[in-house]
């Protein structure tokens, strides 16, 4: 698979005419879907429920960029990708969306030829042992066993972070996700790390005893997680970024997926605006002016998509809170 | 005559053009989406551990280069042993097939027919859950000789002057196997020695009768006949045969990527991803096992040259 992936790439690279870096939007709206790259599956971002639906904060974002450019928030088609394909999926324009649960740093903005639209996950990496070594501290393991997926900041953190602390540790670096788990799940290693997101999930809806393992306090990296689009395509990018702008700012408005149709009569010139009931911010992108109101009345701001995805898992809000609440959540004005 | 060299120099110039077309569109495209290219990142910084390594040095603070150097040293490593291991057992094996011992030669048959009708990475995903399932951890490690460690952790020996012993987390010191290490070892090793088994099989069973017959009326015993008069007649014939074996064992440590031991491909790939130079990684890898496969390919003709019976014809 990672082979046909790479492979796809080459010949991508090899063929494409530079044409197409321009014209993203234009091409989803003749295909009529978004082709949208996402996780293989982590609980709360982006895997399948039992009746095969897509479902996740990484889901609702492919979600909401569609409801903006085609009206319709089901029209989007999922790619899963691991951790090692998914640069090069959105590079050779397999996907339109990378929506991964990708960290912002900037080698990938820059050489890898990508784009964040902006953040909608403020994680940070940690690591996750059985409760029965009783280790209390990240400061303990030296020596340990670490399993890690390849190809992720997660890697080079980790091995920052026991250079820094003059600690030795070995590394079981294995792709699949469910490979990995089952290394740590079995013994095979004493510490699983990975962003601490992905600790909570896979301690909820893997572990065979999620009583049994505990995070770490130390959180030992900054990850910003969001959603990147392909260089030299900018009106894709800003119809991106302002799609997941949309969601935070609909929470800070008041504006859910109940009540938006209510609120489209409100007095309240920020939400005219919002609603594209004045102005017309909808064709500065090149959307329809109601683009806004396609997002929330079809997936919902952002607390109501974390609190569908994120909360049953235990994840508190924390500093996902919006800049109001003493949170990192920052729309740029809408206007 | 001079038509036809036309033809295949206008080949050749098309060919070229293809080529040049593809490489010169490739660069463009690269330089349009911004995406880096050029072998500059190998002198920079891995920043990544490997979690084994065998007979080279390495830290997170070496050169993407060195890890490289690592990955291609454990590749090395893995089909070096598995070669040698694969050659005995498919011997062995071979040779039980044809023994007139009827539950050997069955047990030798169920062998070959089990182990390469199952692909072989289901089998590495076998090893691998058998060892790190089915082994204690390092607290209550088993210890079949003393000083020997077996443990989800691997096996420990002990060296001349350090033995290992338990410190934290795991042992230290002495010598150490890995599971990865060694399921794909024993996969590798196992798997192609089904096939080994076959080819030394065809090989005994082309000698002609009347060799054996002919060993038999000078009275020799069967094990001298089959040592002194059928195998080195069979082993010849098995060469060129052996020698694809041995170059899809080389191959098929590849695979090693799936259960995590650090290979050639393995550290190519984070590599890739590290540095998102998938054109120049494939290319790595590509050249390191082309490299590699005609080594195997040039020493086995040699040995085979060598073997051969000078002016027979077969």
């Amino acid at each position: 698979m990672k082979l046909v992936i790479r492979c796809a790439a080459v010949l991508a690279a090899l063929s494409a005419g530079h044409a197409s870096a321009q014209a993203t939007a234009e091409a989803v709206a003749k295909k009529g879907f978004v082709q949208c790259g996402v996780n293989v599956g982590l609980a709360g971002f982006s895997q399948p429920d039992s009746q095969g639906v897509w479902k996740g904060i990484d889901v609702d974002l492919c979600r909401a960029v569609a409801a903006a450019v085609l009206g319709d928030a089901s029209k989007v088609r999922y790619t899963p990708l691991t951790a090692q394909q998914r640069f090069t999926a959105l590079q050779s324009g397999e996907v339109d969306i990378l929506s991964r649960n990708t960290t912002w740093t900037l080698s990938r903005d820059t050489s890898l030829g990508l784009n964040f639209a902006g953040v909608n996950y403020y994680d940070g990496q940690g690591f996750m042992v059985p409760a029965k070594r009783k280790v209390k501290s990240a400061k303990q393991l030296n020596g340990a066993t670490v399993c890690v997926q390849p190809g992720t900041t997660t890697e080079l953190n980790l091995a920052d972070y026991f250079r820094t602390h003059k600690m030795k540790f070995k590394p079981v670096v294995i792709e699949k996700l469910e490979e990995v788990l089952n290394a740590y799940f079995t013994g095979r290693c004493d510490v699983y790390t990975t962003d601490v997101s992905g600790l909570v999930a896979v301690r909820a809806s893997r572990a065979p005893k999620p009583a049994e393992h505990v995070i770490l306090p130390e959180v030992i990296s900054k990850e910003p997680l969001g959603p990147a689009v392909r260089h030299g395509d900018d009106r894709w990018f800003d119809i991106v970024k302002w799609s997941l702008y949309a969601m935070i700012e609909a929470e800070e408005l008041g504006l859910s997926s109940k009540n938006i149709e209510q609120q489209a009569g409100s007095a309240n010139p920020a939400v005219q605006r919002f609603v594209g009931a004045t102005g017309d911010l909808g064709k500065m992108l090149g959307l329809d002016n109601r683009w806004a109101v396609h997002i929330i009345k079809q997936v919902g701001n952002y607390a109501e998509s974390f609190d569908a995805n994120l909360k049953p898992l235990g994840f508190e809000r924390g500093i996902n809170k919006l800049w109001t609440q003493g949170g990192l959540m920052y729309a740029p004005p809408i206007r | 005559m001079k038509k036809g060299w036309l033809y295949q120099a206008a080949l050749l110039a098309a060919l070229g053009l293809v080529f040049w077309v593809f490489a010169s569109n490739t660069a463009q495209n690269l330089e349009v989406r911004r995406i880096a290219s050029g072998f500059g990142f190998l002198s920079r910084e891995a920043g990544f551990e490997i979690g084994e390594t065998a007979f080279l040095a390495y830290s997170a603070a070496d050169s993407y280069a060195r890890a490289l150097a690592v990955g291609l040293a454990n590749t090395l490593w893995v089909a070096a042993l598995g070669v040698v291991l694969a050659t005995l057992l498919g011997l062995a094996v071979g040779l039980a097939r044809l023994s007139p011992n009827w539950l050997l030669a069955r047990l030798a048959a169920a062998y070959v027919e089990t182990l390469r009708n199952v692909p072989l990475l289901v089998q590495l995903f076998f090893w691998y859950a058998i060892i790190s399932e089915g082994l204690p951890p390092p607290a209550e490690a088993l210890q079949p000789l003393p000083g020997v460690f077996l443990s989800n952790r691997g096996v420990f020996f002990p060296l001349p002057g350090d033995a290992p012993a338990l410190t934290g987390f795991n042992f230290a010191g002495g010598a150490a196997l890995s599971p990865e290490f060694a399921a794909l070892l024993t996969g590798l090793a196992t798997y192609t020695a089904a096939f080994i088994a076959e080819i030394v099989r065809a090989g005994i069973e082309s000698v002609p009768r009347g060799q054996r017959e002919a060993a038999r009326s000078l009275g020799l015993r069967h094990a001298d006949e089959v040592r002194c008069v059928v195998l080195p007649q069979a082993l010849r014939l098995a060469v060129p045969p052996l020698t694809s074996q041995y170059l899809n064992l080389a191959k098929n440590s590849s695979l090693a990527v799936a259960i995590g031991y650090p290979d050639f491909v393995s550290i190519a790939n984070t590599t890739m991803n590290q540095t998102g130079q998938a054109i120049e990684g494939v290319a790595l890898i590509m050249a390191v096992f082309l490299t590699i496969s005609l080594s195997i390919s040039a020493f086995m003709n040699w040995y085979n040259r060598r073997v051969a019976l000078r002016g027979l014809r077969r």
